[in-house]
């Protein structure tokens, strides 16, 4: 059993409906730890050394948060640039995190159709995800195929949400028991 | 009409005239209070009558107190760094002016011998008063120069003790000497003045001073800094020092104290008091008889004076590796006759060294030495300086020179508030200049090794004794409304290149501040009080970053109706309306319930488009 870490970071969850109910899904689940970034540094104070050891911890990191301007919001950036520290992350002796395995948990406002050539996004989700994706190379990780939720902007029937919900439960509960991840 | 009050008139107007006149024809102060002085004595008006000695005597006081404040500005440590010129510089110049002098008396003057040193000897000293009052009023005192200068003046405050020593030697030993100690005695003297002045000043003086700063009194500090400078000054003269001498050292020995500031505040326009008197005295005093009965001897002894003065200075500062510019303006500044000479001239005739008419040469020679020096300064400025400002060699020293006093910012008040502003400032390699009028917290916060000065902050001695001048920040975090409100606008119309940061008690004296112009505004209790609401929301269950953003806005919001509120601060009614309106306007926009088309006014960050916007699909 793969131990996971979901880093959560989103600025508005009162406002959210998706997140709300994804949340319920996986966070108690067994081997599970759900780490709300947002709530746990509001001033952007983020605790480096805590977080380090939280990551050499577990085996599978998964971001989870919406797709805001094709990216992570704020908090989970500024969380890449202090705690991916040079000598921990990457560099001599930086390999803390080799092994592991990175993967996003994202929601999109926009239909699968507007992320690919020709749609109103032009890139596909996982080309947008390439920092992220060259970040995990780099800190030697597996870095796999995003979990993606499109078309928030009209997903508002909670029965459908709840679909996604236990689809997101199976996700994480494969990369904890499932076969051995690959690229 | 000789009565004090009439002599203080006739000094005082004649200040009012002369000196701004000088002021504006760039003559500087010193020549214009000795022209006032000319004016008002026998030779002018004659409006001081018989008086004038006695005023002189009582005015050389302030070169006394001038010495203790240019002590409370040379720390022990800087003293020590500055020993080499002192005594080299110091030494060859007494040396060699003195020497220089008195051959020129021996062999072409026909003096004798002993009349000739003597002579030579008391030209050889330069007037502290006049000199470093010009310094000071020129900004250079903290050049090379104007150090090199300072510590041959210094030089020549010690070297009294020894000349006064000897004086009895140069004497007619057919005429009684009258000074009866034996040389064991003297010395004794010597020690227990030294030992009482650095012990007093060490156990003494700051217990005392803490207990006067307890009471609150603001004339008793003032007393008591009178006190301790005319005690030390009156110990001094007793054991046969030079009553300079000792304030100076009981100046160098307060340079560390928290009092320094207060001190400097409290005696800084005594001093500049007597000066001017000072000043005035000695030109109602030039003896014009003597030198119209004798211009030619008047006029050589002057010439050989400045002459060999110059000269060896010039020899020396080139010596001693100073730049031309300094150079110039050592031999300039030194040229000058010390008042000093005044006493020297009349013990020796006490002694026999000199015969009446010898001392009173020496004397004209001084004062017309004395009207001669602002002058010289003049053809300094004019005529020699401006030859190496082409150049570019500039006679200032580098920033790092410049005593402790000058720190970036000026913190008033250390108490619950303030000490946080300076631990934070320090902690970031800030340096703040730190008063506090609470004696006893001052003593508290020395004994945890931080540098606090007692003092009024509203004072403006004070803050310029603090640096102000040079200060680029003003924090105010005393907890008094009144005298928070009164520091500010002082602040504000002396030195307005100073950036205030204020601290307010509450919302009427915020307004009070924001309606004197200050631009940074501190309620004291806003930032614990949000930081209190913002706990009791999360604990409550609302989102930490929700929370944070909607504590933001409050804060936000708080500050623009305090400007608002500011401008209507004294009319009850409008202020009462306008209140009420903006406390309902933030209810609103804090509730979650608010229209779309508010929502978008307010900039609701990480909100999704609504579901009929056409770019997602």
């Amino acid at each position: 059993m793969r131990r996971i870490l979901i880093l959560f970071a989103h600025p508005a969850l009162q406002t959210s409906r998706i997140h709300r109910r994804l949340i319920p899904a996986v966070r108690e689940l067994e081997g599970v730890t759900f780490h709300d970034l947002y709530e746990a540094y509001p001033d952007f104070d983020i605790d480096v050394a805590a977080e380090q050891t939280s990551l050499r911890a577990h085996d599978v990191i998964v971001l989870q948060h919406p797709l805001y301007w094709y990216s992570t919001p704020a908090l989970l950036k500024e969380w890449q640039d202090l705690v991916l520290e040079y000598g921990f992350a990457y560099g001599p002796g930086g390999t803390a995190l080799h092994g592991k395995t990175l993967v996003n948990a994202l929601t999109a406002g926009g239909a699968a159709e507007a992320y690919q050539r020709g749609g109103h996004n032009h890139f596909t989700v996982r080309e947008l995800l390439a920092p992220i994706e060259q970040t995990a190379r780099l800190c030697g990780m597996t870095y796999l195929p995003p979990f993606t939720i499109h078309g928030t902007v009209r997903l508002i029937d909670p029965a459908a949400i709840d679909a996604h919900a236990e689809g997101y439960r199976r996700f994480i509960l494969n990369l904890r028991d499932g076969a051995p991840p690959t690229a | 009409m000789d009565s004090f009050l009439f002599q203080a008139v006739v000094y005082l107007a004649a200040a009012l005239i002369a000196v701004p006149v000088a002021q504006r024809l760039g003559l500087g102060s010193v020549l214009g209070y000795l022209v006032a002085g000319v004016v008002i004595g026998p030779v002018g008006l004659n409006l001081v009558g018989d008086a004038a000695g006695d005023v002189r005597t009582f005015a050389e006081f302030g070169v006394v107190m001038l010495l203790f404040l240019v002590g409370l500005e040379l720390e022990p440590r800087r003293l020590w760094t500055m020993r080499d010129r002192l005594l080299g510089l110091g030494g060859l110049q007494m040396l060699l002016t003195g020497a220089a002098l008195a051959a020129l008396g021996y062999f072409l003057g026909a003096f004798e011998l002993r009349v000739a040193i003597a002579g030579g000897l008391i030209l050889a000293l330069s007037s502290t008063a006049i000199i470093l009052q010009t310094l000071q009023e020129r900004g250079v005192l903290r050049t090379s120069g104007g150090e090199a200068t300072f510590s041959i003046l210094l030089f020549q405050a010690l070297a009294v003790i020894p000349l006064l020593a000897l004086w009895p030697l140069l004497g007619d030993h057919t005429a009684p000497v009258e000074s009866g100690l034996g040389g064991t005695r003297q010395t004794l003297r010597y020690l227990i003045a030294l030992v009482a002045i650095v012990g007093g000043g060490r156990y003494l003086i700051r217990p005392l001073f803490r207990l006067v700063a307890a009471t609150g009194q603001r004339e008793l500090f003032t007393i008591s800094a009178l006190f301790v400078v005319i005690g030390i000054a009156t110990l001094t003269q007793w054991v046969g020092l030079s009553a300079a001498l000792g304030t100076f050292i009981g100046g160098v020995l307060l340079a560390d104290s928290e009092y320094r500031h207060e001190l400097m505040a409290d005696i800084e326009p005594f001093k500049g008091l007597l000066l001017a008197v000072f000043f005035m005295a000695v030109g109602a005093g030039v003896d014009f008889g003597l030198i119209a009965a004798q211009p030619g001897l008047v006029g050589a002894l002057l010439a050989a004076m400045v002459g060999v003065k110059l000269l060896v200075m010039l020899v020396l500062g080139r010596l001693f590796r100073l730049a031309w510019p300094d150079t110039f303006l050592l031999g300039m500044a030194l040229v000058v006759g010390d008042e000093f000479a005044f006493v020297m001239c009349g013990l020796s005739v006490q002694l026999g060294v000199f015969t009446p008419a010898e001392a009173d040469l020496v004397i004209a020679s001084v004062v017309l030495s004395m009207a001669l020096s602002p002058l010289l300064f003049i053809v300094n400025d004019r005529l020699i300086q401006p030859r190496w400002a082409a150049t570019g060699t500039t006679a200032r020293r580098p920033d790092d020179q410049i005593g402790e006093t000058d720190h970036p910012v000026i913190l008033a008040g250390f108490g619950r508030f303030g000490h946080i502003i300076g631990r934070v400032l320090r902690g970031n390699g800030y340096g703040a200049t730190v008063l506090d009028h609470d004696a006893d917290q001052v003593e508290v916060l020395r004994k945890l090794g931080l540098k606090v000065f007692f003092g009024e902050a509203s004072r403006v001695e004070l803050l310029h004794a603090a640096g102000a001048a040079r200060a680029r920040l003003f924090i105010v975090a005393i907890d008094d409304r009144e005298r928070s409100l009164q520091l500010v606008t002082t602040v504000k119309k002396h030195f307005p290149h100073l950036t205030l940061l204020v601290r307010a008690l509450d919302r009427p004296h915020e307004h009070e501040l924001a309606a004197a112009g200050v631009q940074h505004i501190y309620r004291e209790t806003l930032g614990t009080s949000l930081e209190l609401s913002a706990d009791a929301l999360r604990l409550l269950g609302m989102r930490a970053y929700q929370v944070r953003r909607q504590i933001q806005q409050f804060r936000r919001h708080d500050q623009e109706s305090m400007r608002e509120l500011a401008q209507v601060r004294h009319d009850d009614e409008a202020y009462i309306s306008i209140a009420r309106q903006h406390i309902e306007n933030l209810d609103r926009i804090l509730r979650a319930d608010v229209s779309e088309e508010e929502k978008h006014q307010r900039h609701e960050g990480w909100e999704p488009p609504p579901p009929h916007d056409p770019s997602r699909d």
